[in-house]
């Protein structure tokens, strides 16, 4: 079983949320999506060591063989590459790695080579968590996300968790998961970009369903518009200052107070129902 | 000769439109005649690399001056690239714009005058 926790707005809790429900259930296996800042090995011990370098496919190009057709910067969807007049221009950072421009050169004038964009690396503990590490300046973290998800235990249960927003690398996140948990918190900002992922998650067309963080800062509107889009409400986590005092620390909630294991399990049986 | 000017809309009393690589429309100008074509700039849209599209589209019209009110990084190594020299500083209609270009009242940049994607902001 594949679960990812996810939110719209950043903050409002999803690692907290992915961390303490990994520990809750045995047997996990911890997944932190988030390659441009992953933060759950913060708050699981021993270090994190490398596994794996990945890299994407990107084109260089043979000036001696190029006709200056064209063809690749009319194909390439990200228009990464320029051909004016007999001069081709290549822009790294907008190149998807998609290997199209050398399947459609007739002249054979692109070829292959292999780019690094980060690292994948793991903590095995008793409960192993793998992460992503998105090379600085690298603007394209989904490979990595990619290759990520496929490190999923397929018999035992996966908690991934999702980068902010509801771009590229948080649907790439999402996708083929069997059930979303959407982290918000009660507060304006939280029910709106809550409602730009449910938005999302319904395109996707993924089961979801949500936990309220840090109940009792804001107001009952999020409650209210569950009830009216029919979202099931998982749980509400209290905005209790112990949970504060141990999250400064680095420790997960369920380590330090130990009675919020049974929260947890409850999100997690409930999430089980649904899908 | 030929001139692009980048518009909010299609005809010569348009606003210049101070995007480059997603303005709406390019009017292709002869400056002696005014007789001008007004092309759907396609790169508009774009989820990336608008600018060097767009020098692109230019470039393939057979444009050798471009007048706008900004060009980023990307697109500007690709209009130097075609040749086009890049006219800024320039705002009103059209027609008001090609009146300060025969007084020779534009300035012509050597570089990017903003940096990547300003004008998605």
């Amino acid at each position: 079983m594949k679960i990812a926790v996810a939110s719209g707005k950043g903050g409002t809790g999803k690692t907290t949320v992915a961390v303490n429900l990994a520990l809750s259930i045995k047997g996990s296996t911890l997944i932190d999506c988030d390659v441009e800042g992953p933060n759950c090995h913060l708050f699981v011990r021993g270090p994190m060591k490398k596994v794996k370098d990945v890299s994407i496919p990107a084109p260089k190009f043979d000036l001696d063989k190029c006709t200056y057709c064209g063809k690749c910067a009319d194909f390439c969807q990200y228009n990464a590459i320029s051909v004016i007049g007999r001069k081709l221009l290549f822009f790294k950072e907008l190149c998807h790695g998609c290997g199209g421009c050398r399947i459609i050169c007739p002249a054979e004038a692109v070829e292959e080579i292999e780019h690094h964009i980060g690292v994948i690396e793991m903590n095995e503990g008793e409960r192993p968590l793998f992460h992503g590490m998105l090379d600085i300046g690298e603007p394209f973290g989904v490979p990595i996300i990619r290759e990520l998800k496929g490190l999923s235990d397929d018999d035992g249960i996966t908690i991934f968790d999702s980068p902010p927003g509801t771009a590229c690398p948080a649907v790439e996140t999402m996708r083929d998961v069997d059930l979303c948990i959407l982290v918000t918190e009660p507060t304006p900002f939280g029910l709106h970009d809550l409602k730009l992922t449910v938005d999302v998650v319904r395109e996707i067309g993924v089961p979801f369903g949500v936990v309220v963080n840090r109940d009792g800062i804001g107001d009952d509107r999020v409650d209210t518009y569950c009830r009216e889009e029919g979202i099931p409400l998982l749980a509400k986590i209290p905005n209790d200052m112990e949970i504060a005092k141990a999250y400064s620390m680095g420790v997960p909630i369920v380590v330090a107070l130990p009675h919020y294991m049974e929260l947890f399990r409850e999100i997690y049986e409930k999430a089980r129902g649904m899908i | 000769m030929k001139i692009a000017v980048t518009a909010k809309g299609n005809e010569l009393t348009s606003e210049m439109d101070p995007r480059f690589g997603r303005c709406r429309f390019f009017l292709i100008v002869d400056p002696n005649t005014k007789e001008f074509e007004a092309v759907e700039n396609k790169s508009a849209m774009a989820t990336g690399g608008a600018g060097p599209q767009a020098s692109q589209t230019i470039s393939r019209l057979g444009v050798e001056v471009l007048i706008t009110g900004n060009v980023g990084p990307n697109a500007f190594e690709a209009l130097k690239a075609s040749g086009i020299r890049v006219l800024i500083g320039a705002s009103g209609t059209v027609e008001e714009i090609l009146g300060k270009y025969d007084k020779g009242e534009l300035e012509e940049i050597q570089g990017a005058s903003v940096g990547s994607h300003s004008g998605m902001r």
